[in-house]
C-alpha cells in the first residue's frame, strides 16, 4: 500500500529531532560507505562507463577564437575520414555553451554562429571509435570573423556594472562606512585578489545518450537532476516526460556539475542523428572552457575599530568578472554579512564583463574566496592591536545576526575557537613573526574562522518497507562523493529499526521522486529529511497495525515492540509492502533565524628561508555543523575541504591568456591541485549541536564549510612564520621570496 | 591484436592508435580504469603491467601484446587487503580516482619491496621501508580532487602492515 506524502514545510522549528526516536544506533556512527565495495573494485559505473551495445563516439568541436562570428565551416575532409558517421555543425538545436547552473536560463545557450568565448561548442563529430572521432575533429576547418574582446579583469576595474542583475545577494549598506573609516582611531583598508579557479572534478563531464522512440535517456555527470532534466527537455524542444536522466555515480562535482553542459545536448543530438547510442566525454583540456569556473575577485576590505579593538564598521566590496550576458555573480561577501560585530556595514558585488568562458558556482561560492580576504584582514588587525587573533575575533563575536538582527539558529563558533586552540596547541604560538626556526625553515602558526550559510531545498523521497524485511529508499538525489548513499541508508535504518545491510538505496534517476540534488551543502539536510519523513508515515502505519501510538513503538533489528508486545516487521506487513513518500520544503525558519555552519581552522607551516617554499606541516579544525550523520564520511568531507584551503592558499590559479581570452592552464599539469606529498596530518573535529530550526534532522551542511577559512589559516601561518603578507592569491614562492630578508 | 588481461587472453580488433586505457574501456568493457586527463597527469588510469604500475592512457595498446596486464577488476586476492583498507579508512569520496589509487598502491608496494628509493629516501643503500612520508611521496602521481589523501595514506599503511 502507498500512503499519502508526509510533507513538512519548515515554517516552524522542529519540536524534536526526528531521528531521536530511533534506537538502531546507526546515525552519527562511523559507518563505512555502503557503495565502498563497488568503488574499490571498479564496479561503480559513472556516466561514461555506461554499457550500451553499438555505441558511437562523439568528439566536441570547439572554437579557436573568443569573440566573433563563424563565416564558414569546412567539414568535407572530416566527413570522408574513415569511421566517421556524422559531422554536425548546422543543427538548429546545437548548443554553444553550458547553463553553468544558472536558474534564470530556460535552456542552454544556443547562439551559433556567434562565438562569445574561447573553446565554446560549435558542433560534434561522431564516429565508430574515439580515435576516429578525435582524428576527424582535427580535419574540420573553421573560418571566423574575429573581433577584439576583453579578457583581463584588472584592465577594466574602472568600468564595472554595479549591483549586476542575477547577483545572489543585493548590495547592502547600513550606516556610513566612509564616515566611520574617516573618524575611527584604527582602520584597515586593503584590497586582496584571488584568481580564477576551476572545479576540476576528477571525472571530466561525460554523457551517453540513447533514444527510444521519441524519448531520450541521458547518462551524465550531473549534480542536480531535476533542473538538468528540465534544461535538457527545453534545449531539445521536448516534453519533460520524454527525458530521463541518470547519474547513479558522479566523479566529483564541486559546483562544476550543477549546470547542464553542451556535451549533454550534443550527445542527444548526435544520437538522434545517427540512430546510435553516443558517448561524449569532454577532454580534460576542454573542461577548462566548457565547464564554468569560479570568477577572479578584487576584494576591498575595510574595517574600522575603536581603541580597544571593537569593530565599528566593516566593508567588503568586490569586483568580480563574468562573461558578457551571463548572470551568476560570485557572492563574495556572503560569509562576511553576519560574521563580526560592527554597526556600519557595506557589502557590494560589482561585475567586470569579459569575453571569457562563463563563471559559476564552485564549492562554497562566496565564502571560499571571501574568507581568504576577510580572515587575512582580521589577522592583520589583531596584530595591530597586539591581540591574539582568537581574542580579537571573540571580542567581535555577535550575540545575534549583526545585519538582520535575527537570532542565530545555533552558533558555537567560540566553542570551536576554544576547542581548536586546545587541541592544536595554540598557546605554543610565538606571536612575533620570524622567530621560530627549524634548520632553514621558518615555522609559524595561523588560524581563521570558517562560516558557510546553511540552506534547505525542496526534496522528495520514497521509502518502501518490503516483504523481505528490508527497506528501499528511492530519490533522484546524487552522491557526488558526499556519502549520500550511506547517510540515507543510516537514516532509514535508524527510523525503521533495520540494520544497514537491510537497506537498499537507489539514487540518480529522474524516474524516482525529485530531490534537492547536490549543491550548496543542502543535500544531506534536504534529502535526508525527506527520507526520515517518509519513514515517519511507515512508522505511523505500523503503530496503527499494532494499535498503539507511534511514540509507543520501538523499532530495532526488524522487530517492533510496543506495550510488551513484539512483532516482526515482516509479519506486520501482512503480505504487502508499505510505501510512503516524504517531502521537505524550506519555510519561515530560513528567515526567522540566521542559519550558518561555523568552525575554527588552524595551520602550522614551514617557510624555507632560502627559497620561500611553503610546506604545510599540520592542519586542524573544529566545526559546528549541527547533528553529525556519519562520523567517518563527515570527517572525510571536512578534511577534503581543508585541503582545498591549502590549495587556494598555495597552488590553484587558472590563468587567462590576456591576448586571446583562452585559459592556458588547461590540464592537471598546468592547473595545480594538491597531491599526497602536499598534504600533512589533517584533523577535523565536530561540536555536535543539533539545529532544530534548520530541518527536522538538526543537521547543517558540511561540504563547503571545510574550505571556508582554511586558506587564510595557511596564509596567516605563513605570515607568522616569516613576516611576509601576500595579498594576491595564491601565495606562490616567488611572491614570498620577494618579501624574505637576506639569508 | 592479442592481450593477456587479468589472466585471460583477449583477441581484439582495434584502431592502431588505441591507448591501453581505451582498449580496456571501449573494447573490453573493463571500465574500472578511469580517464581523468588522458595525459598521464592524474593517475586515474593506473594499471599494472607485469606487476609495475603505469598510466594506461600514455601507453599504446599495441605495445603491450606480450605483457601481463592487471586492472582493478583483476587484482584478486593480492589486492583484497588494499581494497578493504580503502573502504575501512574511507580513502575516497567520489571514487573516480580509486581504481587508479589502489593499482598504484599495489605497484608501489612492489617497488618498495624491490628496494627502489624515492625522492624522500634518506639512505639509498639501506633496505627501503614504507613510512607514511614515503607513501605520501610515492603516491603523489595519483590525484584525488576530493582530497581524501590522509585516509588514502592510512589505508595504504594499514594494508601493508609494518610497511616492509
Amino acid at each position: 500500500m502507498t500512503k499519502t506524502p508526509n510533507s513538512v514545510t519548515m515554517d516552524e522549528s522542529a519540536e524534536r529531532i526526528i531521528l531521536d526516536r530511533g534506537v538502531q544506533g546507526l546515525v552519527g556512527k562511523s559507518v563505512a560507505r555502503i557503495e565502498g565495495p563497488l568503488k574499490t573494485s571498479g564496479r561503480a559505473d559513472y556516466a561514461n562507463d555506461t554499457k550500451l551495445d553499438g555505441a558511437a563516439y562523439g568528439f566536441v568541436l570547439t572554437s579557436e577564437i573568443s569573440l566573433g562570428r563563424i563565416k564558414a565551416i569546412d567539414v568535407a575532409a572530416a566527413r570522408s575520414a574513415a569511421g566517421v558517421l556524422a559531422v554536425i555543425v548546422d543543427h538548429p538545436l546545437l548548443p554553444s555553451d553550458g547553463s553553468a547552473g544558472n536558474a534564470s536560463l530556460k535552456r542552454v545557450p544556443r547562439d551559433l554562429p556567434e562565438v562569445d568565448s574561447y573553446g565554446q561548442a560549435i558542433g560534434i563529430v561522431v564516429a565508430e571509435s574515439f580515435e576516429a572521432a578525435r582524428s576527424a575533429a582535427r580535419l574540420v576547418r573553421v573560418d571566423y570573423d574575429e573581433r577584439e574582446g576583453r579578457y583581463d579583469t584588472t584592465r577594466h576595474l574602472e568600468d564595472v556594472e554595479h549591483e549586476p542583475k542575477g547577483g545572489l545577494i543585493p548590495d547592502i549598506k547600513r550606516g556610513d562606512i566612509d564616515a566611520v573609516m574617516a573618524s575611527a582611531p584604527v582602520t584597515l583598508d586593503i584590497t586582496y585578489t584571488t584568481p580564477h579557479y576551476f572545479p576540476a572534478a576528477m571525472e571530466p563531464h561525460a554523457t551517453v545518450a540513447t533514444w527510444t522512440g521519441d524519448g531520450v535517456e541521458i547518462h551524465s555527470s550531473l549534480q542536480l537532476l531535476k533542473t538538468a532534466r528540465a534544461m535538457i527537455a527545453a534545449s531539445l524542444d521536448l516534453d519533460l516526460s520524454k527525458v530521463r536522466v541518470l547519474a547513479p555515480y558522479v566523479g566529483g562535482g564541486f559546483g562544476g556539475k550543477t549546470g547542464t553542459g553542451p556535451e549533454v545536448i550534443l550527445a542527444a543530438i548526435a544520437s538522434k542523428e545517427t540512430g546510435r547510442p553516443v558517448k561524449v566525454a569532454l577532454t580534460r583540456r576542454q573542461t577548462a572552457h566548457l565547464v564554468h569556473h569560479r570568477a577572479d575577485t578584487h576584494q576591498r576590505i575595510r574595517i574600522a575599530c575603536d581603541d580597544e579593538g571593537h569593530i565599528l564598521g566593516i566593508g567588503h566590496n568586490s569586483i568580480v568578472s563574468q562573461k558578457a550576458g551571463r548572470s551568476f555573480i560570485e557572492p563574495v561577501s556572503l560569509g562576511t554579512l553576519a560574521m563580526y560585530k560592527g554597526e556600519a556595514r557595506s557589502f557590494t558585488q560589482s561585475a567586470v564583463r569579459l569575453n571569457i568562458p562563463v563563471a559559476g558556482a564552485v564549492r562554497a561560492p562566496g565564502e571560499a574566496v571571501g574568507s581568504l580576504a576577510l580572515e587575512t584582514a582580521m589577522d592583520e588587525l589583531a596584530e595591530r592591536f597586539g591581540m591574539d587573533p582568537i581574542a580579537f575575533r571573540k571580542l567581535n563575536e555577535p550575540e545575534k545576526d549583526p545585519l538582520r538582527g535575527s537570532p542565530f539558529s545555533t552558533r558555537r563558533l567560540v566553542d570551536c575557537y576554544d576547542e581548536g586552540a586546545r587541541r592544536f596547541g595554540w598557546d605554543r604560538r610565538n606571536p612575533t613573526p620570524g622567530e621560530v626556526r627549524d634548520g632553514e625553515w621558518l615555522v609559524g602558526m595561523g588560524m581563521a574562522a570558517a562560516t558557510r550559510i546553511n540552506l534547505l531545498q525542496e526534496s522528495h523521497a520514497r521509502v518502501s518497507l518490503r516483504l523481505d524485511g528490508g527497506a528501499l529508499v528511492e530519490t533522484d538525489m546524487t552522491d557526488i562523493g558526499t556519502g549520500t548513499y550511506t547517510i540515507l541508508a543510516q537514516i532509514a535504518g535508524e527510523m525503521l529499526g533495520l540494520p544497514i545491510d537491510r537497506i537498499e538505496v537507489r539514487l540518480g534517476d529522474t524516474n524516482l521522486p525529485p530531490s534537492s540534488g547536490s549543491g550548496g551543502s543542502f543535500g544531506a539536510a534536504s534529502s535526508g529529511s525527506s527520507v526520515a519523513l517518509a519513514c515517519e508515515t511507515i512508522i505511523a502505519e505500523l503503530a496503527r497495525r499494532m494499535d498503539v501510538s507511534p511514540d509507543q513503538l520501538v523499532l530495532k533489528d526488524g522487530v517492533a515492540t510496543a506495550r510488551n508486545v513484539q512483532s516482526s516487521l515482516v509479519d506486520l506487513l501482512d503480505g504487502d509492502d508499505i510505501a510512503a513518500e516524504g517531502v521537505i520544503k524550506p519555510g519561515k525558519t530560513a528567515r526567522a533565524y540566521s542559519q550558518a555552519a561555523h568552525g575554527a581552522q588552524f595551520a602550522e607551516v614551514g617557510v624555507n628561508a632560502v627559497t620561500g617554499e611553503v610546506r604545510v606541516r599540520r592542519m586542524l579544525a573544529v566545526f559546528d555543523c549541527g547533528r553529525i550523520l556519519n562520523a567517518r564520511t563527515a570527517r572525510n568531507q571536512a578534511i577534503g575541504g581543508m585541503i582545498w584551503g591549502i590549495s587556494y592558499a598555495l597552488h590553484e590559479e587558472a590563468v587567462v591568456d590576456k591576448r586571446t581570452g583562452a585559459f592556458v592552464t588547461r590540464d592537471l599539469a598546468e592547473y595545480h591541485v594538491p597531491v599526497s606529498a602536499d598534504v600533512p596530518a589533517v584533523e577535523a573535529y565536530f561540536i555536535e549541536d543539533p539545529d532544530r530550526h534548520a530541518n527536522p534532522l538538526g543537521v547543517k551542511g558540511i561540504g563547503e564549510l571545510g574550505n571556508a577559512g582554511a586558506g587564510a589559516a595557511v596564509t596567516n601561518a605563513i605570515y607568522n612564520a616569516c613576516g611576509v603578507r601576500v595579498r594576491d592569491f595564491p601565495m606562490t614562492l616567488d611572491k614570498i621570496l620577494a618579501g624574505l630578508g637576506p639569508v | 591484436m592479442q592481450f593477456n588481461i587479468n589472466g585471460q587472453t583477449h583477441e581484439v580488433e582495434a584502431d592502431i592508435r588505441t591507448s591501453l586505457l581505451d582498449l580496456l574501456r571501449d573494447h573490453l568493457n573493463l571500465t574500472g580504469s578511469k580517464k581523468g586527463c588522458d595525459h598521464g597527469q592524474c593517475g586515474a588510469c593506473t594499471v599494472l603491467v607485469n606487476g609495475r604500475r603505469i598510466n594506461s592512457c600514455l601507453a599504446l595498446a599495441v605495445m603491450h601484446q606480450d605483457d601481463a596486464i592487471t586492472t582493478i577488476e583483476g587484482v584478486g586476492e593480492a589486492g583484497r587487503p588494499m581494497q578493504q583498507a580503502f573502504v575501512d579508512h574511507d580513502a575516497f569520496q567520489c571514487g573516480f580516482c580509486t581504481s587508479g589509487q589502489i593499482c598504484s598502491a599495489l605497484g608501489m608496494v612492489g617497488e618498495v619491496k624491490a628496494g627502489w628509493p624515492s625522492l624522500v629516501t634518506a639512505d639509498l643503500e639501506a633496505t627501503a621501508v614504507l613510512t607514511p612520508e614515503e607513501a605520501r611521496e610515492r603516491m603523489s602521481g595519483n590525484i584525488c580532487r576530493c582530497a581524501a589523501y590522509p585516509n588514502i595514506i592510512d589505508a595504504v599503511m594499514d594494508a601493508t602492515g609494518d610497511g616492509r
